[in-house]
């Protein structure tokens, strides 16, 4: 078994995908739009070199597929920062963090040493949690 | 100040271009990043890594049009920019050489990307479900 795919709520996908591309340096997998499902749009986005791992880019349905209240609540989840993380490794905590935040990138948390490495914390446009970290090899 | 060797730089170049290249991106910024002039930079890169800057920052654009013109369902104008390319007429040039064919050729050579696309099994559930509409609300939606 290996994860192929995870999910990301996104306000607006547009907005997520010059996010993920353009400031984090990920590429598109795959955007089709679906006239047939009421012009679905499944958008994925993975790290350069890494295609066996995806992250769908997924705009918040309305009604039929989830009612007002529960998009309702989605948005507001994620508008507090409570929606989803995705952790990230890197060679290079610092310079990364130095690129991003050159690139306009909100960050939560500058880098830092922590047991297991370096890491910082930044958001999507959406709200979402990103966590970078470089991890580094305790000696025994 | 530390020895860095010159490679170091050159690769800093190539960073540049793996990293950015759907910014518009020329040969005078690698060599910029590089700390080069644009001839010295580009034999330097040439011998280094085994192929001009020019072509390097090309090729990198050009395979991520292929998987874009696979994988999306983007027009032709749309990858070309996407890819960090200005002229759609120059890209189709440049395609054509190195895949043989033109992007839109390219793209018949393949499955629709929403053939491809793939859709778990609960996404299709939730969205390709007929919205259910009772006679009355079809009145209604006919008399506004």
């Amino acid at each position: 078994m290996k994860i192929s795919t995870a999910q990301l709520w996104v306000h607006d996908q547009d907005e997520a995908l010059a996010f993920y591309t353009e400031k984090l340096g990920f590429e598109v997998q795959s955007d089709v739009t679906l006239a047939e499902m009421g012009d679905f749009r499944w958008l994925t986005v993975a790290p350069a070199g890494q295609e066996d791992v995806a992250v769908v880019l997924m705009a918040i349905p309305g009604p039929p597929v989830m009612d007002e209240a529960t998009t309702r609540q989605v948005e507001e989840l994620m508008a507090k920062g409570f929606s989803g993380t995705v952790f990230l490794t890197t060679d290079d905590c610092r310079g990364d963090y130095e690129k991003l935040k050159a690139r306009g990138v909100e960050f939560t948390e500058t880098p830092e040493e922590r047991p297991y490495g370096i890491d910082c914390g930044f958001r999507d446009p959406s709200g979402n949690s990103l966590r970078l970290t470089e991890v580094v090899e305790v000696a025994a | 100040m530390a020895f860095v060797p010159p490679a170091r730089h050159l690769l800093r170049a190539k960073d540049l271009a793996d990293a950015r290249y759907f910014e518009p991106l020329e040969v005078d910024d690698l060599a910029a990043a590089a700390g080069l002039s644009k001839a010295h930079f580009s034999r330097e890169f040439r011998r280094t890594f085994g192929e001009s800057p020019y072509v390097y920052l090309q090729t990198r654009r050009l395979e991520r049009a292929a998987a874009l013109l696979r994988n999306t369902d983007h027009s032709v104008a749309e990858v070309c920019l996407e890819v960090g390319l200005q002229g759609v007429g120059s890209f189709t040039t440049s395609f054509k050489r190195m895949y043989g064919m033109t992007p839109t050729a390219y793209r018949e050579s393949f499955p629709p990307a929403s053939s491809q696309a793939r859709l778990p099994g609960c996404v299709v559930r939730a969205y390709a479900r007929p919205q259910h509409r009772t006679i009355r609300e079809d009145t209604k939606a006919g008399q506004t």
